[in-house]
């Protein structure tokens, strides 16, 4: 596909996606001393592969293509931690990997909108044909 | 948007350490204050956290924290022999208020450590959003 056919890519949806994840990275380390809370996050690249392999097969005419995505979308999109020790509480947040995560999902952040700055720069100069 | 998502469950878990900071500071305020009776004499208080699930949607996952309320220690006041202290009931008792000042410094600890990485969070959020308002420039 050209670039201007589609200019940003799989930037967008990846840009889209790392935004979801520092939402439920946020809500682990805001909630590191509520008990019985569970720490959840998202299967980055899991989620990512279902954006990219279109839809579901269909076997007759009148089959409605779900794309992997749409099914995918919501609670099954987001998994439960497993801990690496337990704790008295209930509470499976661990802060080191938790802000570890963070700071690794915030970090892909930038990278994903670096690229997509060179992309729309791109696009910018073949349009200006300079 | 996620990310205004992510500045708002930082702010509440930040608000919340806030309170935890301010029970602990009452009790360590009041670690001294004794009573005639068990009931006169100081309680440690301790806030309760609780996860708001009320905006948790499909493709919102925000889980914010709140404080629901304060619990008030019903560990016993210990009693001690002090004729001289003018609470000192009649036969020369007074009741001790029922704060561990250990707990307290570690609680108090641990609330400016969570506070802390939740300011981080909120940077960290205010940087990728500074990134992508400044897309394409």
């Amino acid at each position: 596909m050209s670039i201007l056919q589609n200019p940003l890519g799989i930037h967008g949806t990846a840009l889209k996606l790392r935004e979801q994840r520092t939402a439920v990275l946020a809500s682990n380390i805001a909630n590191v001393d509520t008990p019985n809370y569970k720490a959840r996050d998202m299967d980055f690249s899991s989620v990512m592969a279902a954006t990219q392999n279109n839809t579901m097969r269909t076997s007759h005419s009148r089959h409605i293509g779900v794309s992997n995505y749409q099914a995918l979308q919501g609670d099954s999109m987001i998994k439960y931690r497993m801990p690496n020790s337990a704790s008295l509480d209930g509470n499976t947040v661990e802060v080191n990997t938790e802000n570890n995560l963070f700071t690794e999902n915030s970090l892909r952040y930038q990278a994903t909108s670096t690229f997509l700055n060179n992309r729309i720069r791109g696009v910018m100069s073949a349009l200006r044909g300079e | 948007m996620s990310m205004l998502t992510a500045l708002k469950i930082s702010s509440s878990a930040m608000t919340a350490q806030m309170v935890r900071m301010n029970t602990t500071a009452s009790n360590l305020a009041n670690m001294d204050v004794v009573g005639t009776t068990a009931d006169e004499a100081y309680k440690a208080k301790k806030p309760i956290f609780q996860t708001v699930m009320e905006n948790y949607t499909k493709n919102n996952f925000e889980a914010s924290v709140q404080v629901n309320g304060i619990h008030v220690s019903d560990r016993a006041n210990t009693k001690r022999y002090d004729p001289q202290n003018p609470a000192a009931s009649e036969d020369g008792y007074v009741f001790m208020s029922n704060v561990n000042s250990i707990e307290e410094m570690v609680d108090m600890t641990n609330a400016s450590r969570s506070y802390q990485t939740n300011v981080e969070v909120m940077n960290a959020t205010k940087k990728m959003m500074m990134a992508t308002l400044q897309l394409g420039k």
